[in-house]
């Protein structure tokens, strides 16, 4: 009866529940559904946050952890307080690696946003033809395929004699062709070229659908009052897509700052360093110098940079909202 | 309606049930944040457990060799079925043909096998070791190993089979002292057979500019690569792209015929006081610095890796490069009759040469369950015949073992034969080296080979490369 209480019409419940226990009984009610509703949502919540605690929170307390010993991995690790810290700063190579990353961003963040709306806007007008079907799936191929088997690719159409030198000299830039990875001057260059085409696709697929949610009688409205393309684009087009081009912002940046695939595969760091970034020093620190508390100390301030960048852009796209 | 409001309560109706449903709700949820909450918290402490990273490994026995034969002295495979633990290096067909043939002769032993590239070996090693013992495991540069105590001591192995009367410089690079130092103390490793470094060629190549012989010394090398390039053909190739640069060996071989291989050999065993920027070195690396300025080398090294090198050496791209006989057996296959091999010459003729050899090094795990199984099994790969015959033709390299042991009928014009003969007159010289790579396990990724790519990029001279190196050696060692 007291089920009722709360699915049933409210006008009726009075005349069912006697005046006497109804009270009592409602409350006892109301916390035996509470409990259950408690333990129901717990039960749901609990195995996505046992994984979350058990890959995500761990993993993280653990490196701060580490990042105060000085541990190989394997033996006794002594206390060593900030050490691993302050040794950071004494590292030049270190510094290289952070402006690479920064570098990067460029290429993996800004060339894939700017030519994702680009090309964006210009499917969209034909977005109902087969041709529009054919570029989507073709510029976000890249993002299906494994990064390691991108990377692996793009190595070899950078090679000396891979394709995109053959192309070259077949237009008579001969002179210009080298190994684009393998050059001091251009690996850094070579390697966001990788990023730029596997984030374009991402950055196209989302822009696109924002853009076709965009009401069609705004376009109307601009043309009769004689907007051209661009005028289109910019008064229309960027304004209403601006909250997903925060996002794709966002996910490229991280990605940029975060790089290891894709440089692991295509120079390791080289040459000279002159690839270097800090998911890669990590790595190197971690399991090959076997200096796990300074591979944490790294990764913690890492992460610290990463969400020191990011966090002011999330903050610009949901103010501009 | 009055009279519930003159109880005191609150009113019915469906607002209040609403309000309350919304009210249960809230604290519902809140009590659910609550307790997940302290769930995080608890599982997160007693999954880290504030204790510190990796202590309670300290406690746990190393070493185990003295324990283990005090307890049992059978140093064989014995009769019950057996299964070796094996962790090994890609892309080495020896390896699985020894255990066939081992399996052949001793029926109740199998081996259970997993691969790896040789790059996760080296970053996995130690947890491996630690967490999932193998009997037998393709070891990287093993002084940290050994200092954590994971590697099982074979001292008292060696004495039982006799590996102490082998030619003390087979083993030298696996004995690693109290102070991880190699070249000395218990012996901790042994070699399914000993590599050997120079320079193959290529003779179809080689006879069009006119080569018909190996060049004697240093200048008539030099020689050849400038008649090469006057022809058109690249001289010579390198892998020095990514983190493996690949010029390091050019310049150890360099390094060996301007200079002695003990100052060389004493910098990679981490004696105290060793330097690797000796005037001789110094010399050595300005010559490699001639040859990368003088155009002898590809344009890209930079960016190749060493399948690709291996690959367009095969393909007759290049006239040399500098690599192991490890290739020998794949040479005499995929390049029958179009290859040769030479020890990089001396400054003048008839000097001593030195190459890089070292052993194809396996350890056992110190928690290993067949530790003398293996041992055995080690002590096989260097004495059985059938086993030396492997280790040559599938190897392409020396079998381990006493210096007059069964060796294989080899044709002497192959490489496999060239590389071996080169061998003796190597061991003739002392003139045996451990890679300048393996001095400490990073110094090969973080300092020869972004260090040798600047000297490839015009960004580094040659003192200054051996300068850094030594650099990032003493911080290394001085943790």
């Amino acid at each position: 009866m007291n089920e009722m209480r709360t699915t049933g019409a409210p006008g009726r419940r009075e005349v069912v529940a006697p005046a006497s226990t109804s009270l009592e009984a409602r409350r006892r009610a109301l916390k035996a559904r509470r409990l259950r509703r408690g333990w129901a949502a717990l039960g749901l919540v609990v195995p996505a946050a046992f994984f979350y605690v058990l890959f995500v929170l761990r993993p993280l307390v653990l490196t701060v952890q580490y990042s105060f010993y000085d541990w190989n991995g394997v033996g006794a690790s002594t206390f060593v307080g900030a050490d691993n810290y302050t040794r950071l700063v004494e590292k030049p190579e270190l510094l290289g690696s952070i402006v690479n990353a920064l570098e990067l961003i460029i290429y993996f963040s800004f060339i894939p946003v700017v030519l994702g709306l680009l090309t964006a806007a210009t499917i969209r007008k034909f977005a109902a033809s087969r041709l529009a079907l054919v570029s989507r799936t073709v510029l976000f191929l890249p993002q299906v395929i494994p990064l390691v088997a991108a990377g692996i690719m793009w190595t070899w159409l950078l090679a000396t004699d891979g394709l995109v030198n053959e192309i070259m000299r077949a237009v008579g830039l001969g002179p210009v062709t080298r190994a684009w990875l393998g050059d001091t001057s251009t690996a850094l260059g070579a390697v966001g070229v990788i990023g730029a085409w596997v984030a374009l696709g991402l950055c196209l697929l989302l822009l696109l659908s924002a853009m076709t949610k965009i009401d069609p009688a705004l376009y109307e409205a601009a043309r009769i009052d004689g907007a051209g393309a661009i005028r289109e684009f910019f008064a229309i087009t960027l304004p209403s897509v601006r909250q997903e081009v925060g996002v794709c912002v966002t996910v490229t940046v991280i990605a940029a700052l975060a790089a290891f695939d894709i440089v692991f595969i295509s120079t390791q760091g080289g040459p000279a360093n002159s690839t270097l970034v800090p998911g890669l020093e990590i790595y190197y620190l971690g399991f090959f110098s076997r200096e796990v508390g300074q591979a944490s100390a790294l990764a913690v301030v890492f992460m610290v940079l990463v969400l020191a960048v990011v966090l002011p852009i999330q903050r610009l796209t949901k103010e501009e909202d | 309606m009055l009279r519930r409001f003159s109880n005191g309560s609150e009113p019915p109706g469906p607002g209040s049930t609403e309000r309350e449903t919304l009210v249960s709700r809230t604290t519902g949820r809140s009590r659910n944040a609550a307790a997940a909450t302290s769930l995080f918290l608890a599982s997160i402490l007693a999954l880290t457990a504030c204790s510190a990273p990796g202590a309670d490994t300290n406690d746990e026995p190393t070493a185990g060799g003295d324990t283990t034969a005090a307890a049992d002295d059978d140093w064989t495979c014995g009769t019950d079925d057996v299964t070796l633990e094996a962790y090994l290096e890609t892309g080495f067909p020896l390896s699985g043909a020894l255990f066939e043939e081992f399996e052949k002769q001793y029926p109740n032993v199998s081996f259970d096998v997993r691969e790896d590239q040789f790059a996760v070996i080296t970053q996995n090693a130690p947890r491996v070791l630690a967490d999932n013992p193998p009997d037998l495991m393709r070891l990287p540069q093993m002084s940290d190993l050994v200092g954590d105590g994971l590697l099982y001591d074979l001292d008292e192995a060696a004495a039982h089979f006799g590996w102490d009367e082998w030619p003390a410089s087979q083993l030298a690079q696996m004995r690693v002292d109290e102070d991880g130092r190699r070249g000395d103390g218990p012996l901790y490793a042994m070699g399914k057979n000993y590599s050997m470094t120079g320079v193959f060629y290529n003779t179809e190549l080689a006879a069009q500019i006119g080569m018909t012989e190996a060049p004697k010394t240093l200048a008539e090398l030099d020689e050849w690569m400038q008649k090469a390039k006057d022809a058109g053909i690249t001289p010579t190739n390198q892998f020095n792209g990514g983190a493996t640069g690949g010029l390091a060996f050019p310049l150890q071989l360099l390094m060996a015929s301007y200079g002695s291989v003990d100052p060389i050999n004493d910098w990679t065993f981490q004696k105290p006081g060793a330097r690797i920027d000796t005037e001789s070195n110094v010399k050595a690396a300005e010559h490699l610095k001639k040859w990368i300025d003088a155009g002898y080398f590809a344009a890209d090294i930079n960016s190749l890796d060493y399948s690709q090198m291996m690959g367009q050496f095969i393909d007759g791209k290049s006239l040399f490069i500098f690599n192991g006989d490890w290739e020998s057996g794949s040479l005499d296959t995929q390049m029958a009759g179009k290859a040769g091999f030479f020890l990089m010459p001396p400054l003048e003729e008839g000097g001593k040469v030195g190459a890089m050899s070292a052993p194809l090094t396996f350890g056992i795990s110190s928690k290993a369950e067949n530790p003398q199984c293996a041992a055995f099994f080690f002590d096989w790969i260097a004495t059985n015949d059938d086993a030396r015959t492997l280790a040559v033709e599938i190897g392409g390299s020396h079998p381990m073992g006493p210096a007059d042991a069964f060796m294989p009928e080899v044709d002497p014009a192959s490489v496999t034969g060239q590389t071996l003969s080169a061998g003796a007159t190597i061991a003739e010289d002392n003139g045996a080296m451990e890679f300048i790579a393996n001095a400490t396990g990073a110094i090969y990724a973080k300092s020869w080979t972004p260090n040798l790519q600047k000297l490839v990029a015009g960004e580094q001279t040659a003192e200054g490369l051996l300068q850094a190196v030594q650099a990032d050696y003493e911080s290394e060692i001085n943790g």
